[in-house]
């Protein structure tokens, strides 16, 4: 909402500076989300121009004559209100007409005076470009002044002649106290609906400074006939339009507005079309009533071939038929939802209720006789009806955010008295009004303590009697309360808090005093899930991963490259949550996977670094099969590629890639950090990954997930620019941190010796190296401190279809130092279990 | 014979002298004092000596041991300190060159803002509840007096899914409701993180997703001020002890009265910048006293509790205190980006 303040200290005075008066409205709930300045000083920006006080004034042009030299120049004699007129000169084509007239004072011809030395815009040159008015001959004749146009001042583009008032003024005025301004915008969030008009906001103003609002005028000067007759309304639906009022203006002028009315709507944003558009659009502004203007004879041609020349217009408000379109005023030939109220006579639809007029119906250049309507409609209905036709008017701003049925009358009174005063018009007695079931007055009870109760301060009742009553709330002080009646315009009031507000706004939020909560302490429980999230990302940051959060809308064609067709399976069928409106095409359903927007990542990061190792935790989400919420599973992704170590000037040998034992080793690593000991990890196979480099994982017995060496199909998918191997895995975070012991205990550090032995055994190719170091555990018994497998050799020195790994055991007891016959009979015990289980051999 | 003696205690001085390294002391040491070495050798002749002679011969060439013991000890420090000097003094290095690169991961900046905005909270006795991204239209909004068609609706704009009635929130608000069902009749103090999802074209200042906290008191006896002098504090704490703060009325459908904190511009302390529009305050959390239709869907009776609610985007208050000029950052995870916190 565009508040100039010219216009508003209509109804309110303001004797503060603009920002200040910004500031206290915006602490009250009216943000203020901007200031335009126009030839007054304030604001932040120093290339805007200010009009010199001194030098930029009033002149009343009292000749005209033609320059000697020059057939495009005329010379003005001005009087500025100094001891002597001046004569300048001046091409304004509009002033060619007066030439030889002699002395034109008589026609109170005022225009915007600069005098050498004003700062201006210069009106040559395209934009705003700011010059000093400097004296020099013009074609033979000195000339130190100047008659402005309107884009010399920046009041707009218009530099076809000077500026003219149409109103009186007194020469030597300074510009600034006739057209310098400041704009305020206003943000109208839902429960201020009553601000979106000069008049709402200056209630505020008057609430806030202790004064009483100056309405406008309501009163209308009636000399025509008696509408009694004329019109009949009919509203089929009273709780979508609750008032439907009329009122007819006959012999109207079509002509411009005037200069202080066009003035105003330009500063408010609307742009002057004629005096009786003019004057709807500024009732509207001024007040807040949207108001519509029909052509009344147009509407009378059509009742004399529905009903007789006799007999009245029938105005009925309906919802639409089936199928019924309307073509609005903009052009547009539009489909009217069946929700949607109408404004129509027996021969078809005129207007969309509350929110744009038709084009048939509309008043053009030539309407002379005028039905003014001024309804109501329930706000509701308008907002959804705007969101299915897709649009937007100021009528429709208002009304979907709620105008009271009583602003109907006052709104059509303004309007048709306008038209009186402005456009010629002759107003027809009486009102046609249509309310048939006037709203209930909104009255709550409200008590000090309450007050004190919800807002925390403690004004008296009769203080909040006079907050109340400032803001025009009816407050009788009933003793142990007030019974407190809100105002029509107060649609947002509906419970004591609201009131509760109000006083605080009244108070001062800024003045509101700041405690800490004296209430009970509520009982302190641990998030444990949060805490244990908390922990695995620190231990995978320590790890050297860094963390990623992508978006979690996808579609699932990303997420498909998953799967390369190549390998002929399809994904996971269990359905995505789809949006209904997607903003964009390419996120359209909740992800089902958290890899895909990690290796995404991965392939974006990949065009400029060779290391890249990432981790997220987060959710996905799978459409359930019973009930209409997905189910959200946490899920872990990992994505690791690049070299295993950073290029240093101190290495000039060869840097090996990050392989499949990186990645296991931070997934174990991560293990060994929460404490999870279980882990079993199985060949396995999928799409995703490369065969023969794929891993299942699980904890006791339950699938944790799958780890692998990428396949190449899926890097080349998702565009991962790197020749090293990209290692990857998706694990069920659930499943995880479920299995993160409450608690563990230390074991003993020994104070005897450790005895280190190797041990190197040959066992079939196809032996696991898991299964290995498992039996060895096993045969090694409680003495065996740790196996640590340091070479594993495969070749000529030994059979075809074998292999040897090599252990490095530790022996270490908890209570004694270990003598070498210890070892010797541990060592030999793993020997002949494995030759047993495995059919494993020594290596000599 | 203590002649000769006293001849090779000479020859044998003069020689440990001339050593100029530990290797050559030891090769004089093998020479004079070893098993085979020339004071051996001359103790050997001792038999040689009479009776008489051997008490003052033996004396002596104990000294001359003792003495030459001395003098080797003394020596072999001195070259071993000499050659651990030129040893160290010809390994010097440059100690200028550059430090080995160490991969190094980080939490995401949205994570450290979050524990940052947690730990804030979590001293001040608000815990962390958490619920899910895809909601109902019922929890989302009607409970929380957002009704159909309610011209408040325009404040989000909505991701609807293809399952009537089911959204992805707009908000974390709906965890108030589930917290106040679960907690119910306790006093509550939670605060509310999660994702939310807004129908908007990504630009630099909008986002489709984006984390909030939401943070919900609610309890018999907490006012208008609690709220302004708890979240005055958690200002205080997150933005610097000196930052001014105001609260200015606002609306909210699911508070009354509503209100907005602004922080003094942290960019430009208040004087007026491009970031605060030159009105010195930037806009933090949306805040106000939780509406009482909203305490009673949640099962609190509105004449007995009252309670504040606030929420706040971690992602907006880490742009303003790392200067990031654009949201896109947070979710393209550009290694560059991220590795600057």
């Amino acid at each position: 909402m565009l508040v100039p303040i010219s216009w508003l200290k209509e109804y309110v005075d303001i004797d503060m500076p603009v920002a200040e008066l910004a500031e206290m409205l915006t602490i009250a709930g009216l943000e203020v989300e901007g200031i335009e300045y126009t030839g007054i000083p304030g604001g932040n920006d120093k290339n805007r121009l200010v009009w010199d006080r001194e030098k930029i004034i009033v002149g009343h042009i009292l000749k005209v004559e033609q320059h000697p030299n020059a057939d495009r120049l005329v010379l003005a004699t001005v009087d500025y209100g100094g001891e002597e007129n001046e004569v300048t000169v001046t091409g304004a084509p509009n002033l060619f007409q007066y030439v030889g007239q002699g002395d034109i004072s008589h026609l109170k011809l005022y225009s915007p005076f600069a005098m050498e030395g004003a700062v201006l815009y210069d009106g040559h040159k395209e934009g705003q470009v700011k010059a000093t008015l400097k004296g020099r001959p013009l074609r033979g004749i000195h000339n130190r002044c100047m008659l402005c146009s309107e884009k010399e001042l920046g009041l707009s583009d218009e530099h076809e002649g000077i500026m003219i008032f149409t109103d009186e003024q007194t020469p030597g005025t300074p510009i600034q106290d006739i057209l310098g301004d400041a704009v305020i915008s206003i943000d109208i969030i839902p429960n201020i609906a009553r601000c979106a008009s000069i008049v709402g906001v200056a209630r505020e103003v008057a609430a806030l400074t202790g004064q009483t609002v100056r309405y406008p005028n309501y009163d209308v000067v009636m000399e025509g006939p008696p509408v009694e007759g004329k019109v009949v309304i009919t509203t089929e639906n009273p709780d979508l339009n609750p008032r439907f009022t009329g009122m007819i203006i006959s012999g109207v002028e079509q002509k411009p507005s005037p200069q202080w009315m066009q003035r105003r709507l330009q500063l408010a944003g609307q742009r002057p079309i004629n005096v009786v558009v003019d004057i709807s659009n500024y009732v509207m502004l001024e007040m807040g009533e949207p108001n519509h203007t029909f052509d009344y004879d147009f509407l009378r041609g059509r009742a004399d071939a529905y009903s007789s020349p006799d007999g009245p217009i029938h105005i009925i408000t309906r919802l639409p038929h089936e199928g019924e379109q309307v073509t609005t005023l903009d052009g547009e030939l539009r489909d009217m939802p069946p929700t949607t109220i109408l404004v129509t006579d027996p021969a078809g639809a005129l207007s969309i209720g509350g929110i744009m007029g038709g084009e048939t119906s509309e008043i053009s250049d030539t309407t002379t006789n005028v039905l003014l309507e001024a309804a109501s409609w329930n706000f509701i209905n308008i907002r959804r009806s705007m969101s299915l036709l897709k649009m937007n008017s100021e009528a429709g701003f208002r009304f979907s955010r709620g105008v009271h049925p009583s602003q109907a009358v006052l709104g059509a009174k303004r309007a048709a008295e306008l038209m009186r005063q402005l456009a010629g018009g002759t107003v027809w007695q009486g009102l046609i009004d249509y309310y048939p079931n006037p709203p209930q007055p909104v009255t709550l009870q409200l008590t000090a303590a309450e007050v004190q109760r919800i807002g925390g301060i403690s004004p008296s009742q009769v203080e909040i009697k006079q907050m109340l009553e400032s803001l025009e709330f009816t407050v009788e002080d009933k003793g142990d309360h007030l019974l407190v009646t809100a105002p029509d315009h107060r649609l947002d009031i509906e419970f004591t808090n609201d009131l509760v507000e109000e006083v605080c706004r009244m108070y001062g939020y800024d003045k509101l005093p700041s405690t800490e909560m004296s209430d009970t302490l509520p009982p302190q429980r641990a998030n444990t899930r949060l805490e244990q999230e908390e922990r695995l990302k620190d231990s995978l940051v320590q790890l050297g991963l860094q963390e990623i959060i992508t978006y979690r809308l996808t579609t699932p064609e990303r997420e498909g490259k998953l799967l390369p067709p190549e390998t002929g399976i399809t994904p996971d069928d269990r359905p995505y949550v789809t949006l209904a409106n997607p903003i964009t095409v390419d996120r359209v359903a909740m992800r089902h996977s958290l890899l895909a927007a990690a290796l995404e990542i991965a392939a974006a990061n990949s065009r400029f670094q060779e290391y890249i190792a990432l981790f997220e935790v987060g959710y996905i989400y799978l459409a359930s099969e019973d009930g209409d919420l997905p189910d959200e599973l946490g899920r872990l992704s990992l994505v690791m590629t690049g070299p295993r170590q950073q290029v240093s000037w101190q290495d000039n040998g060869e840097i090996l890639a990050l392989d499949f034992f990186d990645l296991k080793g931070v997934i174990e690593a991560m293990l060994a950090d929460l404490h999870i000991a279980e882990l079993t990890v199985e060949a396995a196979s999928h799409p995703t990954f490369r065969p023969g480099r794929t891993a299942k994982l699980l904890l006791n017995g339950n699938q944790l997930g799958l780890m692998g060496e990428l396949h190449p199909l899926v890097v080349e998918g998702f565009d991962i620019r790197t020749e090293r191997p990209v290692l990857a895995a998706e694990l069920d975070l659930d499943l995880l941190l479920s299995q993160i012991p409450d608690g563990f205990h230390i074991e003993p550090v020994s104070n005897y010796p450790a005895v280190h032995e190797d041990l190197a055994l040959v066992v079939d190719k196809d032996v696991s190296a898991a299964e290995l170091a498992e039996q060895i555990q096993r045969a090694g018994g409680f003495l065996l401190k740790n196996v640590a497998l340091f070479d594993i050799y495969e070749g000529k020195q030994i059979a075809a279809g074998k292999k040897s790994l090599a252990y490095h055991l530790t022996f270490q007891s908890p209570g004694k130092t270990l003598t070498d016959k210890d070892v010797s009979k541990n060592r030999q015990r793993i020997i002949t279990q494995l030759q047993r289980q495995l059919g494993a051999q020594l290596r000599e | 014979m203590l002649a000769q003696l006293d001849q090779l205690y000479a020859d044998s001085l003069a020689q440990l002298n001339q050593a100029e390294s530990t290797a050559e002391l030891e090769t004089w040491y093998k020479a004079a004092l070893g098993r085979k070495g020339s004071v051996y050798l001359m103790t050997r002749q001792v038999g040689q000596l009479s009776a008489e002679e051997r008490p003052a011969f033996g004396k002596r060439i104990n000294a001359v041991k003792q003495e030459l013991e001395t003098a080797y000890e003394q020596r072999l420090a001195e070259l071993r300190s000499a050659e651990l000097d030129a040893l160290m003094a010809s390994s010097a290095i440059d100690v200028t060159l550059p430090g080995r690169k160490q991969w190094h991961g980080r939490l995401h900046p949205a994570t450290q803002t979050l524990r940052e905005i947690y730990r804030i909270w979590g001293d001040m006795g608000f815990q962390v509840y958490r619920s899910r991204d895809v909601e109902t239209d019922e929890y989302n909004f009607e409970l929380l007096n957002i009704p159909q068609d309610h011209p408040a609706r325009d404040m989000w704009d909505t991701f609807h899914t293809t399952t009537p009635g089911v959204i992805l929130r707009t908000h974390t608000s709906p965890g108030q409701i589930h917290a106040m069902h679960e907690y119910y009749p306790e006093p509550i103090r939670v605060i509310l993180p999660g994702m939310c999802y807004r129908y908007e074209q990504v630009t630099a200042r909008a986002e489709l997703q984006f984390h909030q906290v939401e943070g919900l008191a609610v309890g018999k006896n907490i006012t208008m001020a609690d709220l302004k002098g708890t979240l005055t504090d958690f200002a205080r704490r997150m933005f610097g002890a000196h930052r001014q703060v105001r609260f200015r009325a606002n609306y909210f459908p699911f508070t009354e009265p509503s209100a907005e904190m602004d922080v003094e511009c942290i960019l430009c302390n208040g004087d007026g910048c491009n970031v605060c529009k030159y009105t010195g305050w930037v806009e933090i959390l949306g805040c106000g006293m939780v509406h009482p239709t909203v305490l009673r869907n949640g099962g609190y009776d509105p004449d007995v509790y009252s309670g504040f609610a606030f929420g706040m985007g971690p992602e907006r208050i880490a742009m303003l205190k790392y200067r990031i000029d654009d949201i896109r950052y947070f979710w393209g995870n550009d290694l560059r980006f991220l590795a600057q916190f």
